[in-house]
């Protein structure tokens, strides 16, 4: 069974169209990374399969229609919408015993045990505690749900790289477990690229990329020509081209990795380098995976 | 654009088996959480009560001179006046749980979109119906039975007080003689029952209210009543409007039969169990429209919860 299916998924405010018929099936078990610039209809997306707002098509979520069945949906799907969500009134003792009372399927032992580990005290507000402390609260609590989905918007928003950094390491080696599905919305794409079992770009509420991260790595090259390459480079008609220290660098799709390896040094290029090839303006045709 | 190799093989994971959850259970702890947070729901009574209960201490030594006063008045009067500080005991607290209620309900839906926590809130498993009414059930049940228990722990201290500061004097007697304090506590609970169903549509109205507007929840509540009694005064020199508006704020005149009595009192004394009139306040059309346009107000705000999100 998929975790997330949608066909036709439409969403539209006043004037812009936020979700322009997107389909999408997500396999349980995958860490899929939702990649896209600021107002493509990665929140309105999420927002539609957490039952936060209405949507025309089809989406279920987990079997379910999320907006019709949210509190339901929740028992199995967990998110954590930013680092500023928590109410800054509650003490940390309240947010456990709140999430213990209403949540079915809370571990609150494993919350301590998470919590243990951090520095944030049981009778701290939630507005004494830092930012970061904040994200490992929320990810304590998230982490002790024996949920099926979890999403992710944003969640390291404005955190430093060390708590970055470990708020992915905690994700992986104390949560995901290969059953669990995990949905993430970031900027900062370096930082997921390992994470992630599966790749989507999302832009102008449409997908224009939808790969997994195998295929990803197969599939596009990112050579640094040598200047006397640069034709040869130029005739197997590159998808981006860029400069680093006077030298071109160009992202390849599909291309022949021992032909490439002549003309230059040849790599996986990272997810933030596509996602600029493929989003860059003058890109009329979508390359890629788009349909 | 699916890669179909992803299908995995067909086993959807059976939810992990969980103890099924009582129904009543979100709702307690919503209602707890609700108290966790607006603290002043049972802080501003108790002050209130404390502030009542010191300013009759420290006037407590001029107990026996104004009882004495009383005593020289004719029957009747001699009652208003021993009742007079418990009664407005009971106003200042009953006044104050009023005023908690009213800013309660104007935050509770707006305040949780304001600071983002709705995100928060929405990803528990708790439905919308359950999350309005554990607010609704703030000013309409535990702002009530609150007023109810502070108001008598208050008078009955008054009363210790009051005795205490009599007996010197031997006058102690006459205020449990006088003072028919088992039928103020009666009249004190239907009282604030009949208020609580007579005015449950305002605080329909306020919570709906905080769950619409993005801000000034307090002119949006007042403003557009005033504009509609302003309009009709100025279109047709009449008050209709204003009148069913400071109707419906006091249940006083329908749940009682008010005896404009003694004389020169300013406020109708209310101290016989005969003046409660139960049937007469279960007849009137207005409690029962005011009752269905309460539960309209909530629908609405029920729906409101589920389609708004942070401001």
């Amino acid at each position: 069974m998929a975790c997330i299916e949608a066909r036709g998924l439409r969403k539209a405010f006043d004037t812009t169209i936020a979700l322009d018929g997107i389909d999408l099936r997500v396999e349980e078990g995958r860490i899929l990374g939702l990649i896209g610039p600021n107002g493509a209809g990665k929140s309105t997306a999420l927002n539609a399969i957490l039952g936060l707002t209405p949507f025309d098509g089809e989406l279920r979520v987990l079997g379910r229609n999320p907006w019709n069945e949210r509190d339901q949906l929740m028992r199995d799907v967990c998110f954590i919408a930013d680092v500023a969500v928590l109410p800054r009134w509650m003490r940390v003792s309240q947010a456990l015993d709140y999430v213990a009372g209403v949540h079915p399927r809370f571990d609150r032992a494993k919350a301590e045990g998470f919590l243990a580990r951090t520095e944030i005290k049981r009778t701290s507000k939630v507005r004494q505690l830092s930012k970061g402390m904040v994200a490992q609260l929320h990810l304590a609590l998230v982490m002790a749900i024996d949920a099926r989905l979890l999403v992710l918007d944003e969640p390291t928003l404005g955190l430093d790289i060390l708590f970055r950094k470990q708020f992915y390491d905690s994700l992986l080696n104390d949560y995901f477990d290969h059953t669990r599905t995990i949905i993430v919305t970031t900027h900062q794409v370096e930082e997921v690229q390992h994470v992630l079992t599966d790749l989507m770009f999302i832009n102008h509420g449409r997908i224009v990329l939808n790969c997994s991260m195998e295929e990803f790595e197969s599939r596009y090259a990112e050579v640094m020509v040598r200047p006397d390459q640069l034709a040869a480079a130029e005739a197997l008609r590159p998808m981006h081209t860029r400069q680093v220290f006077g030298r071109s660098v160009m992202l390849f799709d599909q291309a022949d990795r021992e032909q490439l390896a002549t003309l230059g040094d040849v790599r996986t290029p990272g997810i933030a380098d596509l996602f600029v090839a493929v989003m860059s303006p003058k890109e009329n045709e979508m390359p890629g995976g788009a349909k | 654009m699916n890669p179909e190799t992803n299908e995995l093989p067909q086993s959807p994971l059976p939810s992990t088996p969980v103890a099924p959850i009582a129904p009543a259970r979100p709702f307690y702890w919503s209602v707890r959480r609700e108290l966790w947070e607006n603290r002043s729901i049972y802080l501003a009574p108790l002050i209130s009560a404390a502030v009542v209960l010191f300013g009759f201490g420290i006037t407590a030594f001029e107990l026996p001179r104004r009882r004495l006063n009383a005593l020289a008045l004719e029957s009747a009067r001699q009652r208003a006046a021993i009742e007079m500080p418990y009664d407005a005991a009971a106003m200042v607290i009953m006044f104050t749980a009023f005023i908690v209620g009213v800013f309660y309900c104007l935050d509770a839906l707006h305040g949780e979109r304001r600071d983002r926590s709705i995100l928060f809130w929405k990803s528990l498993p708790v439905s919308d119906l359950t999350s309005v009414l554990s607010k609704a059930i703030v000013p309409l049940a535990i702002l009530p039975v609150l007023t109810i228990a502070i108001t008598l722990v208050t008078q009955f201290l008054m009363l210790l007080l009051s005795t205490l500061f009599l007996l010197p004097s031997g006058l102690a007697g006459t205020t449990w003689q006088l003072l028919p304090w088992s039928h103020l506590c009666v009249i004190l609970v239907y009282g604030i029952l009949t208020s609580v169903l007579w005015t449950a549509p305002i605080y329909g109205w306020l919570l709906l209210v905080s769950g619409w507007a993005r801000r000034a929840t307090f002119l949006w509540a007042v403003l557009p009543w005033l504009a509609i009694a302003a309009i009709e005064k100025v279109a047709f020199n009449t008050a209709y409007f204003a009148q069913m508006l400071s109707d419906r704020i006091s249940s006083f005149e329908h749940a009682f039969v008010v005896v404009k009595y003694p004389r020169g009192a300013h406020v109708p004394v209310v101290d016989r169990l005969t003046q409660m009139d139960p049937l007469k306040f279960l007849s009137s059309p207005g409690l029962w429209i005011g009752l269905v346009i309460a539960a309209v107000f909530l629908a609405g705000t029920v729906r409101l919860r589920r389609y708004r999100g942070p401001l």
